[in-house]
């Protein structure tokens, strides 16, 4: 089954076509990767499956159902959860407090409703273990973890909440090569827990890495839309880099 | 081989552990200025230690604590209320005129006046929350429109700059008792307002530490987009806060309308900034997320035993301010180091 299903989609805004015939599928237990240089039309791509954003043209399907989302809070309610770049985290804010932020489950009744705090940091240290994080202390704030780490609670944080269809945007673009691997394996393990994943990047190599789709826009159209077994890395890096252009560029550079 | 890289790192931070986290208490800076504050007074100022000196102490102290209870909250998420000192005149004059005009028993005033302060206090959470202008602004504005309606609306209804006494009036002695009244306890005079400043305190660090609404607070003053983004309800949460300083204030004017029974109507000003004083000297951070009901509540000691203690010890009270000042930086840097050194150690 197709858990989200994108059909020529368009999107304008103004006179400024931002987005012009992209299809792609997204389905449970793998992973779609958007690839594209910037301004190839990424970020108007997610924004539409994320709810911020409605399309002008074309058909996005959630589990086969035609449909518009007014925002982010349907897409959230129809599963579909997105992981921006800047995360949305309180720095200041214990790991558990941040994880739960939003949606806290509570105990007691009337006026003495109080935080299940137990349950809380033990699902919190639990969550974050079934994805490979052994977190030394869940009370610590959240600003205290890396990059990689916060990005790795935020895939737990929406794992937990049941989301269906994960969009990641960017999640290695300002990571080091090492913790760049870390948030890989959770996406994979993202992956493995059943969800589909949609990891948007420019960076080839992480999206080979873990991909099952390939999805290449340029200039807000898409120019190219495979499965693993119909490109090899090579290819996907050429095609990423401009095809021609980098053929025409390496003949500039070539030391006569 | 990573097992054991693993129990190293974990035996590393067992060690700093029960450290790092008295360190990183946002209390600490005011606990350790507190107790130094209490040896000097101890030692310089010689009926300090006694327990009528430490009940007066202690009533300075509620007086400012009540109200510092709920400043700090408000500034943990993130804002500020300049409106709070006037606000506590205003709440005070509402129910002492609203009774007397009346004729009504002085616990219809006492509640009247509780709905008008919450209405003003949620009309400052409102304005805040839909213009989006900074608390600064929005508050100062409230300030200075409530400074003028006390003078204004108390000269055009009781002709002087302050309003009748109550004290003949039906309730007086009752509300007196619930607002103003002294305790004995073992010997020593204990004013009631101590009791409400201790309850306020427990109940805004239970509020604070193991409710829904807590999180939202902290999450509000930390990361507001990142708090709207996972569903945390900001306006609604701000609006709150701004009603809970409200609150206090209206405690606090039923105080000053109870242990008198006439109300000066110019009263209250500069107050708002003694409140903030408290906070920031108990640990919260000026620009939210960060902070505690018990450090405001130590703050406000702080401030009660050097209000008191310079006047045991004789000394010129002029000096008062400059201790005052002092002791807010000094408990600021130290406060600052104090994060720093805890975020550091990770």
């Amino acid at each position: 089954m197709t858990l989200v299903e994108l059909t020529d989609v368009s999107k304008h805004y103004g006179t400024v076509r931002a987005l012009e015939g992209v299809s792609l599928e997204v389905h449970p237990g793998e992973i779609t990767c958007v690839l594209g240089d910037n301004g190839a039309g990424k970020s108007t791509l997610i924004k539409i499956v994320a709810g911020l954003h409605q399309h002008d043209g074309g058909t996005l399907s959630i589990e086969g159902e035609e449909t518009t989302l007014s925002s982010p809070r349907e897409a959230l309610d129809r599963g579909i959860a997105t992981v921006y770049q800047d995360l949305a985290v309180v720095p200041l804010m214990p790991v558990w407090r941040n994880f739960f932020l939003g949606s806290e489950p509570r105990r007691g009744k009337g006026p003495f409703k109080r935080l299940d705090i137990d349950f809380m940091r033990e699902t919190t240290r639990a969550e974050l273990l079934r994805m490979g994080i052994d977190l030394r202390d869940v009370d610590q704030p959240i600003g205290t973890l890396s990059g990689g780490e916060r990005q790795c609670v935020a895939i737990a944080r929406a794992v937990h909440f049941g989301a269906k269809v994960l969009v990641l945007d960017e999640p290695t673009a300002a990571l080091g090569v090492k913790q760049s691997g870390v948030v890989l394996k959770y996406v994979a393990a993202a992956r493995d827990a059943g969800l589909g994943v949609v990891l948007i990047t420019h960076n080839p190599h992480h999206a080979y890495l873990v991909g099952d789709r390939f999805v290449l826009l340029r200039r807000g159209t898409m120019v190219g839309n495979y499965t693993r077994d119909e490109i090899t890395l090579d290819e996907l890096t050429k095609q990423m880099a401009g095809g021609a252009d980098l053929d025409a560029l390496v003949h500039e550079l070539q030391r006569s | 081989m990573s097992a054991t890289v693993e129990r190293t790192v974990d035996e590393r931070i067992l060690q700093t552990s029960p450290l790092r986290k008295l360190l990183s208490r946002p209390e600490l800076g005011s606990i350790v200025g507190a107790l130094a504050v209490f040896a000097v007074f101890g030692f310089a100022a010689d009926g300090f230690l006694r327990a009528a000196s430490l009940s007066t102490v202690l009533y300075a102290s509620s007086t400012i604590g009540i109200m510092a209870v709920p400043v700090a909250l408000l500034m943990i998420g993130g804002e500020f209320d300049l409106s709070a000192g006037v606000l506590v005149t205003s709440s005070a004059l509402i129910s002492s005129m609203f009774s007397y005009q009346m004729t009504a028993n002085t616990w219809v005033g006492v509640g009247v006046s509780l709905l008008a302060t919450l209405a003003i206090g949620a009309f400052n959470g409102f304005v805040l929350t839909r213009t989006k202008l900074p608390s600064f602004i929005v508050t100062l504005g409230t300030f200075l429109m409530l400074t003028g309606m006390n003078l204004g609306f108390t000269k055009l209804i009781d002709g002087t700059v302050s309003t009748k006494t109550i004290a003949d009036m039906e309730g007086f002695p009752s509300a007196h008792a619930v607002f103003a009244s002294t305790l004995t306890l073992g010997g020593v005079d204990i004013k009631v307002t101590i009791l409400w400043w201790l309850g306020l305190v427990a109940l805004a660090s239970w509020v604070l530490l193991r409710t829904r609404a807590g999180n939202w607070i902290f999450a509000v003053g930390g990361n507001q987009d990142a708090a709207r983004a996972v569903g945390v309800p900001v306006a609604r949460t701000k609006i709150g806060l701004y009603m809970g300083v409200a609150f206090g204030a209206w405690i606090s004017g039923q105080h000053l309308l109870f242990s008198f029974d006439a109300v000066q109507s110019g009263e209250g000003v500069g107050n708002e900034l003694i409140y903030i004083i408290a906070a920031v000297i108990g640990g919260c951070l000026i620009t939210g997320g960060y902070g505690s009901a018990v450090g405001s509540a130590v703050g406000a000691l702080l401030f009660g035993m050097t209000s008191k203690g310079i006047v045991f010890a004789e000394w010129n009270p002029d000096w008062f301010k400059f201790f005052l000042g002092a002791m807010l930086l000094l408990a600021t840097l130290l406060n600052h180091w104090v994060r720093k050194r805890a975020e550091a150690t990770k």
